[in-house]
């Protein structure tokens, strides 16, 4: 077997000392496989997706474990040494184009440094790239659109901008941070087929953060479910939807209003809030919510527990978990 | 000050009358010919009483800025707003009485509390500059904290910046409810917040309505919150009405293609049926030029030579079900319209 494309081991991240906003995650990515991220705002799901360039400040936070991408030591890397593998090995695409394209360059200037900086190439080269790139994420009217800037391009248009940006320098490895969260639903579907199709093309291994569970299931192969910090479950997308085990899991599924319900029928929520990052528990940090939570689950972090091939979770009552599925909320009050 | 029912229950709760708005926008460098952003464009429909209206459409399809039109946020270009069967800024009806009727909710939580005061003491703020004394009105602000489930003697004095997303929005909702309104709108209110806290904010709505003998209009771009939520749905494409009708018509039986188009942009979370083929290209087209006739013929899969020629108006296609759209418009030269039955053609 090839070796993985990705393969964090232990990987912590502490911020100002105190929040532990990534604690402890393990997560293998193989070449050409689509992890999803999932989690709450505060779960580490971004911040381990940061981790993977090596985006977070070096003064204000502590990086701890390993991490591995295509083969090398990503936490040893020099300035100078990031500097080359930012863009040619690993790209990353974010949530507001708008925001992380440069405002004062056109889209086409942009994309023709990428390719410059990184490989000997003409102007001429550069721009005859730029341009292929924008016919393979689908920009209309492409040789024209290379001159425009950020903010003559609709919301929908700068994303396969930013796409054909991150492509520019044939990555291994694509970070997708909330790519379609800002998007309007039929346009956050074109992406969706858009970066899956990409990704079969170019054989990329994309690690994509989202909240939105439905997002995942469209492009991932395998989810990863976060709280507080921590993978929480781990497993095919079609483990996760039809087979979840962790009690988070399970209460993101029933939570969800989704297909006709009784009318004034409540949703499953989840009660509580996420937990405090500076302040975790000493055990599982989903115990204060969870509804099967015993002494032991409050005493100690549970390990991942094998459910099947390629699925586990953190959580020591797998065995009963099942049966919150089947549970239903309380009638409304008549 | 208990809101009074004038108009009994058969008499719709809010009606709006040719709605419209248009933004100037400065075009070319001498600022000469000004373009319009039609943001919205003539609209009609009415909130009943006791009912939850959704509202759904992408970004610039007008339902943030109807929301605002209805409270007068910004004034509208042409059109009329009838609450309970009086004219908005009548001598019956004065604008400041119909706002306290009608209240909002915003997405931002924390943009729309004052960060200088304690939540309470904005709670408490609107009915004080209604004439209710200091007192009586904390009082009510804190049987209200304790009614969205924060506890009064933990909460009360804490400043904004010292809760959480959802603490904040159930603030901001016991703050709309301070003035015992019969209206609230809630623009995109359980947008921001994450998924777990969204659906305990979304069950306490349906509470609270139930309780207060509330309406909603509730606009959201999440269909299924909408779905759930809504008794009725109104979608809009680029300023105008594309369909209304009762929640579950629109979302079985969609009769407009940008609805139906809507629908199966949702994600099916099913990993063995995954979308294969998007069901529209492209973005919303601009609303400061918006394409002739049907708005949405440029984006159409049924589009034939008479969508771009004639404007499709809002007609019923069953019941109380209406959509603007000439392929299910008896008579309407579309080649997919249905025959006009005779009642149809003597009306």
């Amino acid at each position: 077997m090839t070796e993985p494309a990705i393969q964090i081991r232990d990987l912590r991240v502490t911020f100002g000392g105190v929040v532990r906003a990534v604690d402890g995650v393990d997560l293998t990515l193989h070449q050409g496989e689509v992890v999803a991220l999932i989690g709450e705002s505060g779960s580490g799901k971004s911040v381990t997706l940061r981790s993977l360039m090596r985006l977070h400040p070096p003064r204000r936070s502590r990086v701890e474990g390993s991490i591995t991408v295509a083969g090398r030591d990503v936490l040893a890397m020099s300035e100078r040494q990031l500097a080359d593998y930012r863009g040619a090995t690993v790209s990353m695409i974010f949530q507001e184009p708008l925001l992380a394209l440069d405002p004062v360059y056109t889209v086409g200037e942009q994309i023709a440094e990428v390719i410059r900086r990184h490989e000997k190439a003409s102007r001429a080269e550069a721009r005859a790239r730029a341009l292929e790139l924008f016919q393979k994420v689908r920009i209309p009217s492409p040789e024209r659109r290379l001159d425009a800037y950020p903010h003559e391009m609709s919301g929908g248009m700068r994303q396969r901008a930013m796409i054909a940006l991150a492509l520019a320098c044939r990555p291994k490895v694509l970070l997708a941070d909330e790519p379609t969260t800002a998007l309007d639903a039929t346009v956050q579907i074109q992406i969706l087929l858009l970066l899956r199709e990409l990704q079969r093309e170019f054989g990329l291994s994309i690690v994509f953060v989202t909240h939105d569970l439905g997002a995942a299931v469209e492009v991932a192969d395998r989810i990863a479910v976060m709280y507080a910090g921590r993978i929480v479950e781990e497993g095919s997308a079609r483990d996760l939807i039809r087979d979840p085990r962790h009690p988070y899991t399970i209460g993101l599924l029933k939570s969800r209003a989704e297909g006709a319900l009784a009318k004034g029928s409540r949703l499953d929520a989840i009660p509580g809030s996420p937990p405090d990052l500076a302040h975790l528990p000493p055990g599982c940090p989903f115990a204060p919510r969870c509804p099967l939570a015993i002494e032991p689950c409050r005493a100690d972090r549970p390990p991942p527990i094998p459910i099947g091939p390629g699925h586990a979770a953190r959580c020591i009552r797998t065995d009963v978990s099942p049966g919150l599925l089947a549970r239903h909320p309380e009638p409304a009050p008549a | 000050m208990i809101p009074e029912d004038r108009g009994g229950p058969a008499q719709p709760l809010l009606t709006v009358k040719g709605l419209l708005k248009h933004f100037p926008v400065k075009k070319g460098l001498f600022g000469g010919a000004s373009a319009k952003v039609r943001a919205v464009d003539g609209i009609d429909f009415e909130v009943l009483k006791g009912e939850t209206l959704g509202v759904v459409g992408e970004s610039g399809c007008g339902k943030s800025t109807t929301a605002r039109l209805l409270l007068s946020l910004i004034d509208p270009t042409a059109g009329e707003i009838v609450f309970d069967g009086e004219r908005v800024g009548s001598r019956a009806l004065s604008l400041k009485e119909f706002r306290r009727q009608c209240q909002m909710v915003f997405q931002d939580s924390y943009s729309s509390l004052n960060p200088r005061l304690t939540i309470e003491a904005s709670i408490a703020f609107a009915p004080q500059v209604h004439g209710v004394p200091r007192k009586e009105a904390v009082g009510r602000a804190r049987d209200l904290l304790a009614r969205v489930g924060l506890e009064p003697r933990r909460f009360a004095e804490r400043y904004p910046h010292e809760l959480s997303g959802g603490q904040r929005q159930r603030v901001n909702i016991a703050r709309a409810l301070a003035l015992q309104p019969r209206l609230v709108i809630l623009d995109e209110a359980v947008s921001a917040l994450d998924k777990s806290v969204e659906a305990q904010v979304l069950n306490l709505l349906l509470d609270l309505k139930e309780e207060f003998g509330l309406t909603y209009i509730f606009i959201s771009h999440d269909l299924n919150v909408v779905r759930f939520i809504s008794d009725r749905v109104m979608v809009m494409y680029l300023g105008k009405v594309a369909e209304i009708g009762g929640s579950e018509e629109v979302f079985e039986r969609a009769q407009h293609p940008y609805t139906a188009a809507l629908l199966s942009s949702m994600p099916s979370l099913d990993p063995d049926n995954r979308t294969e083929v998007a069901p529209l290209a492209g973005d919303p087209p601009n609303p400061i030029d918006p394409p002739p006739g049907c708005r949405f013929h440029t984006r159409c899969a049924l589009v034939e030579p008479v969508c771009s020629a004639k404007e499709p108006p809002l007609a019923a296609t069953e019941g109380s079900h209406r959509a603007a759209c000439l392929a299910v418009q008896p008579g309407s030269g579309h080649s997919l319209a249905p025959a006009a039955t005779s009642v149809e053609l003597a009306a």
